[in-house]
């Protein structure tokens, strides 16, 4: 039986966590006999993306869905069309994104499966590895279910690669009538910087930041490393920052290659969503502050000084 | 308001009606609270791996379902909705959340209890009976519970109800027949509206729930709960999803205090290599 990776994206561009789902579908692909990877593309003129889809290493198909009412896959419609292409798959995975997290579990309760969310290691095509109270613990997990239904943490995994070869691309038909939801509108951030769950360097404010326009001090070190800018749910919920930049249990999870903790005293929920990363420096002025606990480098200090100091220096 | 003021000759299937003033209110709506460890205790993992230490350990409802209750209660104090029945499914001792939700304003609880961990797909199958059961208009849950970190159950119901799901919700409101929720989504956010009845999950920038005062924990005393158990609801509790071994994570080593920022910036060019 073949795995189904679902794959993240915007109808433009795929999103970095498709190729980190793709990379988790080979390991345990690799416990599999005869076992392909295909990818499925759901959207409307979303061509590019199965184009690109088409090119990550291991993938043996692309299935695009193209429709006007899949462009903003509302779960209503997505968890149906998985369903009439799961009976064909062992396993059928998705990033535990926004997105994933709200399709996967409707599809799973349709095919009568347990999920597994957010799944960090493959022990074997039915055995995963998952984290469990803010990443406090490790669950080690069986499914056995006929279809394993499975969100990918996505820093867990590395990034697949894309080659030169191309997979074909399929066309799947699908239509659903439904008026249980309807998409009315978005409101997405824009930002020039490098999307947070992606990349090489995180730089984060919490409470210490004092107010929202003091987040400049951040952004003027992360143009310098060309870092994205992310914030404690302390900071989110005293409004100095908007909810897509939060880090934590129930936020974003990054493990960037350096993260940088700007006054965040580091409560247990916050260091669910970065303590992953490779390198962590900590900027607080309290030294008893946990996030020290997990800091490689700890600069017990007064931000306000040592931000522009730092800014200078690299 | 329009979905809950129809006169009660022209009855829908999923409301009773309630008498408020002179409007007549309606809808019911379902909340679900979990009790889990409290957020603010550090939980180690048994030495034999069989699970967490829990003995003694102070628990609490779920944060999130602590929003949950607010925006049913929140709802119901603007004339949106009639009754508010809270669900709890486990041990004996989620009483002690039940009783929680109601003196933070729910009406009535229900205690389905069940041992041991039960899996998202079977609560969820629970709840769809007891949706049906007491022809809920809503059913609000949190998005995910702070222990097993699933964020499966209100998705799962949904399916299982054939209902519209608004998940991951900073915002919810009322509004020709239908809720308009706005989803903290990756990107930033995102609305839909959702044909009622739905299942909202609660984000947290959904609502501050208030504390519960001193006479409404006195007055919740009194207010009913009802027993069940998973037989009643003809759920099955066995799930296909076993956990083998619950372990702790990888310690990380201990780090280095640096003392100036140009300390800092030399470590990291030239010890770390990461700038």
């Amino acid at each position: 039986m073949s795995i189904l990776v679902v794959a993240e994206h915007d109808n433009h561009e795929l999103r970095p966590a498709t190729l980190n789902a793709v990379s988790c579908a080979r390991e345990i692909a690799s416990h599999l006999e005869n076992s392909a990877i295909h990818l499925l593309v759901t959207g409307h003129d979303c061509a590019t993306v199965a184009d690109a889809g088409a090119a990550i290493a291991g993938i043996g198909k692309v299935i695009q869905a193209d429709a006007a009412f899949l462009g903003r896959q509302l779960p209503e419609d997505m968890a149906p069309l998985l369903r009439e292409l799961a009976g064909n798959y062992s396993h059928v995975l998705a990033p535990a994104s926004t997105t994933g997290k709200n399709f996967m579990p409707r599809l799973a309760a349709l095919l009568d499966v347990t999920q597994i969310s957010d799944i960090s290691a493959v022990e074997s095509a039915d055995t995963f590895v998952r984290p469990i109270y803010a990443g406090n613990a490790l669950a080690t997990v069986q499914s056995s279910d006929p279809v394993k239904v499975i969100t990918v943490r996505a820093t867990a995994f590395d990034a697949g690669e894309t080659g030169s070869d191309r997979a074909p691309i399929t066309s799947f038909e699908f239509s659903i009538e439904q008026d249980l939801s309807r998409f009315v509108s978005e409101n997405l951030s824009v930002s020039e910087r490098p999307e947070l769950t992606s990349a090489s360097v995180v730089i984060s404010g919490g409470r210490g930041m004092q107010n929202g326009e003091n987040f400049v001090l951040l952004e003027k070190i992360a143009d310098k490393l060309n870092a994205a800018v992310g914030a404690s749910r302390a900071a989110v919920d005293a409004g100095f920052a908007p909810n897509d930049m939060q880090v934590g249990q129930t936020g974003k999870i990054v493990a960037p290659d350096l993260y940088i903790a700007v006054g965040i005293s580091g409560a247990i929920q916050h260091l669910a969503g970065m303590k992953d990363s490779k390198v962590i420096v900590a900027i607080n002025k309290d030294a008893e502050a946990p996030i020290f606990q997990v800091a490689d480098f700890g600069l017990v200090a007064d931000l306000f000084k040592a931000l522009p100091e730092l800014e200078q220096a690299l | 308001m329009s979905v809950c003021v129809d006169p009660p000759w022209q009855k829908r299937h999923h409301c009773r009606p309630f008498s408020q003033g002179r409007v007549w209110v309606f809808m019911k709506i379902l909340v679900a609270v979990k009790r889990v460890l409290d957020a603010n205790v550090k939980v180690r993992v048994k030495a034999d791996g069989s699970g967490m230490e829990l003995a003694n350990a102070k628990m609490a409802m779920n944060p999130f379902c602590e929003i949950a209750v607010e925006q049913a209660v929140r709802m119901k104090e603007a004339g949106q909705a009639g009754e508010i029945i809270a669900v709890s499914i486990g041990p004996q001792a989620c009483q002690e959340q039940l009783r929680t939700a109601l003196a933070l304003g729910c009406d009535r609880g229900i205690l389905v209890t069940a041992e041991g961990e039960i899996a998202p797909l079977q609560v969820a199958k629970m709840l769809r009976e007891l949706v049906e059961r007491e022809d809920a208009g809503l059913v609000i849950l949190g998005k995910q519970s702070i222990d097993s970190d699933n964020n499966q159950v209100g998705q799962m119901l949904a399916a299982l109800a054939g209902m519209g799901q608004g998940t991951f919700a900073c915002k919810a409101e009322l509004a020709d027949g239908r809720i308009l929720v706005t989803r903290e989504i990756d990107g930033g956010e995102q609305t839909v509206s959702l044909k009622l009845p739905a299942v909202i999950t609660t984000d947290l920038r959904l609502n501050e729930p208030r504390y519960a005062s001193l006479p409404n924990i006195m007055k919740a005393k009194r207010k009913p709960i009802e027993q069940l158990t998973p037989a009643d609801l003809n759920v099955d509790t066995d799930s296909n999803l076993k956990t083998l071994r619950v372990s702790p994570p990888a310690e990380r080593a201990a780090g280095v205090v640096v003392e100036s920022v140009e300390d800092l910036v030399g470590k990291l060019r030239n010890e770390a290599r990461v700038i």
